[in-house]
This record gives structure tokens, sequence and C-alpha cells, in this order.
């Protein structure tokens, strides 16, 4: 029973970033790409109205920053629009960009309809190693968006997915970072759920070569701080405990896909018990606070052992969701990645098998990748 | 570190808002944001111009009548440098 006064229900957490996916639509095939296994296509892709009342709402729940993200939100002929809507809402707005194609004339058009921030992906200084990852080698292309954000005083992140087959060129990223006058570097390593675990054999980083990156990250972050922010994200594999996802289950962060799902993190639908509203629907507020999918798995309440008796139950929550589901089928187990996990072994078995393999060389052929597939224009 | 002789202004990247939620102003910048509290925010807001430090001291002095001189100083270059190490100030140095 509750007692007269007091709420029924623990009020929500606050949000303070959306990160809108505007498209699935992406001039690049990313095999670790956070998409879901199936994409739908452009026809139903939310309109610029609808976006522009989902920032609203967005703001109102009291997000502060909005990634403009996708796919690639380029390939939306209506961005600019998208853009001066979210700066309508107060929101400081980041553009998610593979960087292709290059348009200098768009990229001024968007920083005056009130662009913040620019992350331009890079993923290979190595051609044929981009080419390998992403189908395609688009370095060219994305050197110019760099410099074209440069020469408008937008601020510029580099940010780079970490796998097997580039973790060695970390020095090459940061340098990169350096010349590209770049004022914050994301180093994340490969998060191996979707598209990623689909290729963990070839992608997974063996644990020398991972710890050498992580020493060649933190003396950059030395040496560079005050001028570019270092970011270096280990893979939950080799953290040993597990990250709070999303800083926690619908705690900090909304995510809302093209055809307009609201979730709790990019990968949330391949949770397929809980139902997932669209905001076409719904109000984004309603969603944040209500729906049963954002209560299911937030705060502490639902955790299993060992979580509930963890002391670090407040700071993890229990890891990843689709990491649970993904890896044991149960999306109420505790995360594998976690040392204290009942099923640590997987995460342990496919460690052994990244360590057991050979280091790639360039000369090598590289394995075949299974490439995301492309969303229907 | 900063001093008095320096002159400062916030990085491109910054803006600062009210927060109607919290009440408080935040700096926000790429993927981040601090919420700044009221001395922090009085300090922020005169950044959004360049400025010597020595007059920043002085505006915020006025400012702030009931606090001694040395602590204001203190506090101003506290704050300024904590930006500075985030990357948040562009400071020229003279």
């Amino acid at each position: 029973m509750t007692s007269a006064g007091e709420p029924l229900v623990t009020p929500a957490p606050r949000p303070y970033a959306l990160v809108a996916e505007l498209t699935y639509r992406c001039p690049l095939a990313c095999a670790y790409c956070s998409n879901p296994l199936e994409l739908g296509d452009a026809s139903t892709e939310l309109d610029t109205a609808t976006w522009g009342r989902v920032f609203r709402e967005a703001a109102e729940l009291g997000v502060l920053q909005v990634n403009l993200s996708g796919g690639e939100p380029l390939a939306r002929s209506d961005l600019e629009a998208l853009v001066a809507e979210a700066r309508a809402s107060e929101l400081y707005v980041n553009l998610i960009t593979s960087g292709i194609p290059a348009d200098a004339a768009r990229l001024e058009r968007l920083t005056r309809a009130g662009l913040d921030s620019l992350q331009l992906s890079v993923q290979d200084t190595d051609a044929g190693g981009a080419a390998w990852i992403a189908g395609r080698d688009a370095n060219e292309s994305k050197l110019r968006t760099a410099a074209t954000a440069r020469s408008l005083g937008l601020p510029l992140t580099l940010n780079v997915v970490l796998h097997r087959g580039n973790i060695a060129r970390v020095p090459a990223f940061v340098a990169l970072a350096e010349e590209l006058g770049a004022t914050r570097l994301e180093l994340a390593n490969t998060q191996y759920l979707g598209w990623a675990l689909e290729n963990r054999a070839a992608l997974l980083p063996s644990r020398s070569a991972l710890e050498e990156a992580r020493r060649v990250a933190r003396e950059a972050a030395e040496r560079l701080r005050g001028r570019i922010e270092v970011l270096f994200v280990l893979p939950d594999y080799y953290a040993d405990l597990p990250r709070a996802c999303m800083d926690g289950w619908a705690r900090r962060y909304l995510v809302v896909t093209p055809n307009g799902l609201a979730l709790p993190c990019h990968q949330a639908t391949s949770i397929t018990t809980l139902e997932w509203q669209n905001v076409r629907e719904h109000a984004l507020p309603a969603i944040w606070h209500e729906s049963p999918a954002f209560r299911a798995f937030r705060g502490e309440d639902w955790l299993p052992e060992p979580c509930r008796s963890c002391e670090r139950r407040a700071i993890d929550f229990g890891g990843c969701r689709c990491q649970a589901l993904a890896l044991t089928g149960d999306v109420t187990a505790t995360d594998p990645a976690c040392v204290h996990a009942p099923r640590h072994d997987l995460v342990v078995a496919a460690r052994l098998r990244a360590d057991a393999g050979s280091e790639p060389v360039p000369e090598a052929p590289r394995p075949l990748l299974k490439l995301r597939r492309r969303a229907a224009g | 570190m900063i001093d008095a002789k320096a002159r400062v202004r916030l990085a491109a990247r910054v803006r600062l808002r009210f927060d109607r939620r919290s009440g408080k102003v935040v700096l926000l910048y790429p993927e981040r944001g601090l919420e700044l509290n009221e001395s922090g925010a009085r300090i922020a807001e005169l950044c959004v111009e360049t400025r010597g430090v020595g007059e920043l001291i002085e505006l915020v002095a006025a400012r702030v009548s009931d606090a001694p001189r040395a602590v204001i100083e203190r506090d101003v270059l506290d704050f300024l440098n904590a930006l500075d190490a985030r990357g948040l100030l562009e400071v020229t140095r003279s």
C-alpha cells in the first residue's frame, strides 16, 4: 500500500540529450553500424513538422542537446529546416555525419540555420581499411568536410569506432585530429550488438592491441588537455564491469528512430517483448514518463541478483539490456560483460578467440564482413 | 595558468543559456553541459565578449559588494582556469 500523498510512481529522471535518427539512408555500410538489422524505407520517415514537434516536446522534458544522426542526416533535403527547428527550441545542435557528400555551400546554410557543432566519423586513415569496414573509402570527402567546418568556425569532433582492423592506428587518428583542428576526439571501441555482433569474430581486438591503444589515447589526452578532449571508450567485452548503458535505461537519453519510435537506446528495438510507442501517436513526455517500455528497466527495482545486492547497482544499473538479451536470451539477466554475471563465460570465450587470432597486417587479405544493408530510398 | 594580465573569451563552441527546469544558467558544448552556480554564471556571462581578466575581476567585484576583493579574485581565476582546462576559453596571454 502507498500512503496518501506519496507518489505511486517514482518520478522519471530528466533526459538531457535527444538522439534524432533522421534517416537510415547512408552512403556507407559500416559492419558495426548501430542501426537495426531491419531497416525501414525512406517513405516512412517522419516529416519536418513532426520532428519540429519532437524537438519542442524534448525541450519541454528538459533536453538540452540534440544529435541529428542517422544513417546520414545530410540525406534529408529538409536538414536546414530541422536545424532551425531544433535551435528554435533552444537545443544545442550537433550534426553527426559521415561527411558525404562534402558540400561546402550546404554546410554554410546549416551553420546559418543554427548548427552548433559537427561530428565527423572517420572509419580508418588507411584507404583499404576504410573500404573494408564501410564498403567504400570516402576519406577525401571527409577531409574536405572537416576543412569546410573549420573555415565556417564550426567546432569539430572526430569520431572513430575502433576494432581489430584499425586499433593499431590510434596514433594516426590522434595526429589527424590535431591536423584538422578538432576540439574533441572520440575513440570509441565497437560494442558488440546488432551488425557488430554479426561480425564479432573479425572485429574484436586482442587484449594487447587494446591496451596499447588505450596507452596511446591516455598520453594524447594528457598532452592535448585544454585543446582536444580525447575520449577512449573500452569495449564492454574487456571492461570486466559493465557500462551504465546510455547512463542507465531511460535516465539521460532519448532516441527517436526515422519512423518515429521513441527508444531509450539505439538498439532497443532488438527487445521485441517490449512495445515501442511512436511519436506520431503519443507525445514524447507521455512516452518518457508513462510508457511501460521506458519504465521496464528504469532505476534499480527490477534488478536481478547478483546486481540487486551489488554495491555498483546505482552505478551501472545491471549493464546493457540489449547485450544481456543478445548473449543470454534473457533481457533481465545481468550483462555478461560483468565479471559477476552468471554468464560471463560467454564474454571470456569471445576474448580468448580474439587473443588466439593473429593480428591483421595490411598486406594480408582481410576477413569478409557482413556489411550493413542499404535502406531503400 | 591564467593571470590578471590575460584576455579571455568563451570558446566559439560554447553556448550559454538559461535552463527553466533548474533555474540555472547552463554552459553547453559538444556532447556536454555544465550547470553553473550563481557566481560561475555571473563570470561566464561577462566572458561572452573578450575582456581582460583584471577588468573582469573589477566588474564582478562591483556586483558582489559583500565579499573581500581577494576572495573574488581567487574565485574568478579558479573558474577561468577550470574552463580553460576543458578548452572552453580563448585565452590571449600578454
